[in-house]
């Protein structure tokens, strides 16, 4: 039974809100901002940053809002002289210890500090900067650097690493003025049990988490005369990178985006949706073998890199349980550099595969060893030696990164009037465009399945139940009598909950389908900040939008994946399949 | 299974306190007792025995100063920086200790030989500034003896 609410005063105005609430929540609720640089909702509730103060009649000191829990009759004062002048005294002291090259730091749009800073008047500080020694930047890992000097230390990352993901990579060390936020002896992200979700990016309120920048790469790429540089779009990027330019959340900007891409200077634009309809017919067929021939069971995807590596990580013995497919991703890449190279004459070390991506950890991915299956395709046809090799997608760029470069170019994106992604390679479906949100592979796999396991058209192709942020969707499919029971999860620590029972032996699924972000990849750390659940929620109505518009929606309809299957590779799962798009895992040391 | 490889020390001090309250900080103790630092290796196998993150393990060696990362010097200089001795000059002693080894305080030279640590009094404060090395003590220590007290050490060897 819910409790009553309680009665209290917020700065002499009679409110009413519910018992369990902190005060900061309460004032939320009730109209009134409580500024604050650690606290996320149900995630971090430290009272690190003590910005949060608010006087409370009958107490002494101040209090922490966010830590400090309503009573019934309880009377607070949100804008007093001492509650502003107190807050202000904190933002400086931390404003003292903290790096001013805001200008040319990466969050500096959107940087909370600096935000706050500027809210709340602060003209000055009045404070010398500590004698602090300069600490080293964590560069081990491919998708994300820390910079200990920009971070404040309000666990922001921490609690994420660790109630989000249940990764745990990262946590205080030292104590005072040598405490920091780093791993395990400090030997970096790259060598801890770090999935490269980015997770803690989102939420870091500084700068001191980017990503491992490529613009200068791929820039450089673009001005070289002897290469064929093409790129594909992630789905979940097409509904937020309009954020960048300011639009509101939740437009899609798909034409305005292979327009913007082309502008920059790429020989062909093409999609992620492609391969993610391929990635839909192997991981389809997959799924129907292993029900057929009574594989092992549950069969769980393999889009998303953070997963594979948590897998790899803290599941090692039911790694035969992950799909053997390739993310689309680099199932695209493998393509680019064989099917097409072929079918247009290329030499396929001419050819750079650039990526967009919502994702930090795809920049770990791509740079996977084994990803190079373009390489051992060409490698004796060609007589290539082992240090020509090359990777299958060379360069990774998030969402935020393909937006700068956007803007850096002087184009004016938002007057660009559209124009459509190249063909084979651009072209997709439906199915594929819901990949970006929590649920789509599982359900873009269901319109397959079924059709192909029944030779009749699908009813209904919306699977409601398998959408939305709640952390686990179940769902029940009648395929022809044939009951298949499925499970979505997201976020890495909904993903243990689903994976404890398949290491038990006691999982009722067959299929489950696991994303390491919360919300799917429209909520990845490669893109536009600030992205919450109203954000998320926005961009994935925006993708069952734009599947809704797509004239197919179903990925063995697709007919470039159809021309590809009949010019090259034959039948899914075959021998080149095998090659090109599927992979293998690696065990790694847990926790 | 995998039990086999531990240090039976560890496995029988884990087994010991295996799912009680406060059980890491009373196993890393016993560690720091016994080794007189916490070896990285065992850090590793603790966390994989208690299913306890690294990184949280690292937080709490980190934390407090009774826990150290790398293993003490044969020879363990304390260097008493009590106000008596830090208004008697232990400063200008310590920098000149730094100096000659080329440690900084918590640290151990490379060849093993001294283990530099600061204190907050040795109980002798006549004696400012005072160094006292393994249960040896040195008083009324002047820059230009540290040399002579130390070189003692490393002829010993």
């Amino acid at each position: 039974m819910e409790k009553p609410p309680i009665s209290l005063k917020i700065n002499g105005k009679a409110c009413k809100c519910g018992q369990s609430l902190t005060v900061l929540e309460a004032c939320g609720e009730n109209g009134i901002n409580i500024p604050t640089l650690c606290y996320l909702k149900d995630i971090n509730k430290e009272g690190a940053c003590s910005i949060c103060l608010v006087e409370i009649k009958g107490a002494k000191n101040l209090a922490r809002s966010c830590v400090t829990y309503v009573r019934q009759g309880m009377e607070i004062f949100t804008n007093t002289p001492r509650v502003r002048n107190a807050r202000k005294l904190n933002l400086e002291l931390l404003l003292a210890g903290h790096p001013k090259d805001c200008l040319c730091c990466d969050r500096s749009q959107t940087c909370e500090l600096r935000k706050l800073a500027s809210d709340m008047g602060i003209k000055e500080v009045r404070f010398p900067k500590l004698t602090k020694i300069e600490l080293p930047l964590d560069s081990t890992s491919a998708s994300l650097i820390r910079d200990p000097n920009k971070c404040i230390l309000c666990g922001r990352c921490v609690a994420v690493c660790s109630v989000i993901q249940s990764v745990k990579a990262i946590d205080f060390t030292g104590r005072g003025k040598a405490s920091k936020v780093t791993t395990f002896f400090d030997s970096g992200l790259a060598n801890s049990v770090c999935v490269n979700c980015g997770q803690c990016l989102l939420v870091c309120p500084t700068g001191a988490i980017t990503e491992n920048i490529a613009t200068e790469n791929v820039w450089q790429a673009l001005s070289d005369p002897k290469k064929f540089v093409v790129v594909e779009v992630a789905p979940a990027v097409r509904a937020a990178i309009g954020e960048e330019f300011g639009l509101p959340a939740g437009t899609l900007v798909t034409a305005k985006l292979a327009e913007g891409l082309r502008r920059l200077g790429f020989a062909k634009v093409f999609d992620t949706q492609f391969s993610a309809d391929l990635t839909i017919m192997e991981e389809g067929y997959e799924l129907i073998e292993r029900i057929k021939n009574k594989g092992l069971l549950p069969m769980v995807t393999s889009c998303s890199p953070g997963w594979i590596k948590f897998a790899e990580h803290f599941f090692p013995g039911i790694l035969g349980h992950v799909s053997s497919c390739k993310s689309p991703q680099q199932m695209f890449g493998a393509i680019a550099k064989t099917y097409y190279a072929e079918k247009y004459n290329l030499d396929p070390r001419d050819i750079v595969v650039v990526s967009v991506m919502p994702c930090t950890a795809k920049k770990f991915e791509a740079k996977r060893p084994e990803m190079k299956s373009a390489f051992d395709y060409w490698k004796n046809k060609l007589g290539l030696k082992d240090n020509e090799s090359f990777y299958d997608v060379d360069y990774v760029l998030t969402t935020r990164e393909a937006a700068s470069m956007i803007k850096e170019a002087g184009i004016d994106f938002l007057n660009l009037s559209g124009e459509d992604f190249d063909e084979p390679l651009g072209i997709s479906t439906g199915a594929a465009v819901i990949f970006g949100a929590s649920g789509g592979v599982m359900e873009a796999a269901l319109r397959t399945a079924y059709e192909v396991l029944t030779g009749r058209q699908i009813e209904k192709l919306d699977f409601m139940d398998l959408r939305g942020l709640n952390g686990i969707k179940v769902a029940e499919v009648d395929i022809e009598g044939l009951k298949v029971k499925v499970a979505v999860a997201n976020s890495l620590s909904n993903a243990r909950i689903l994976l404890e029972e398949v290491k038990a032996g006691c999982s009722p699924y067959a299929f489950i389908e696991i994303m390491t972000c919360p919300g799917g990849c429209l909520g990845g750390a490669g893109q536009p900040i600030p992205t919450n659940d109203q954000v998320r929620l926005k961009r994935m109505e925006a993708i069952y939008r734009e599947d809704k518009n797509k004239t197919l929606r179903k990925s063995h309809e697709n007919p470039a994946v159809q021309a590809l299957y009949k010019e090259f590779l034959i039948k899914p799962l075959g021998e080149k399949s095998h090659h090109l798009l599927h992979t293998h895992y690696t065990e790694r040391a847990g926790i | 299974m995998e039990h086999k490889k531990l240090n039976p020390e560890l496995v029988n001090l884990v087994q010991q306190w295996q799912g009680k309250k406060g059980n890491l900080i009373m196993i890393l103790h016993e560690i720091q007792n016994h080794h007189g630092y916490v070896p990285r290796e065992l850090s590793l196998e603790l966390s994989r025995m208690l299913d306890v993150p690294l990184a949280r393990i690292y937080e709490v060696i980190t934390f407090y100063n009774f826990f150290k990362l790398s293993p003490p010097g044969k020879h363990r200089i304390a260097l008493c920086m009590g106000t008596a001795c830090y208004l008697r000059g232990a400063a200008v002693i310590l920098d000149e200790i730094k100096n000659i080894l080329g440690i900084k305080e918590g640290q151990t030279t490379k060849d093993g030989l001294f283990y530099l640590d600061v204190v907050r009094c040795l109980g002798c404060c006549g004696l400012a500034p005072v160094v006292m090395i393994d249960d040896k003590v040195y008083g009324k220590v002047k820059k230009n003896e540290v040399a002579d007290i130390l070189s003692k050490y490393i002829k010993e060897e």
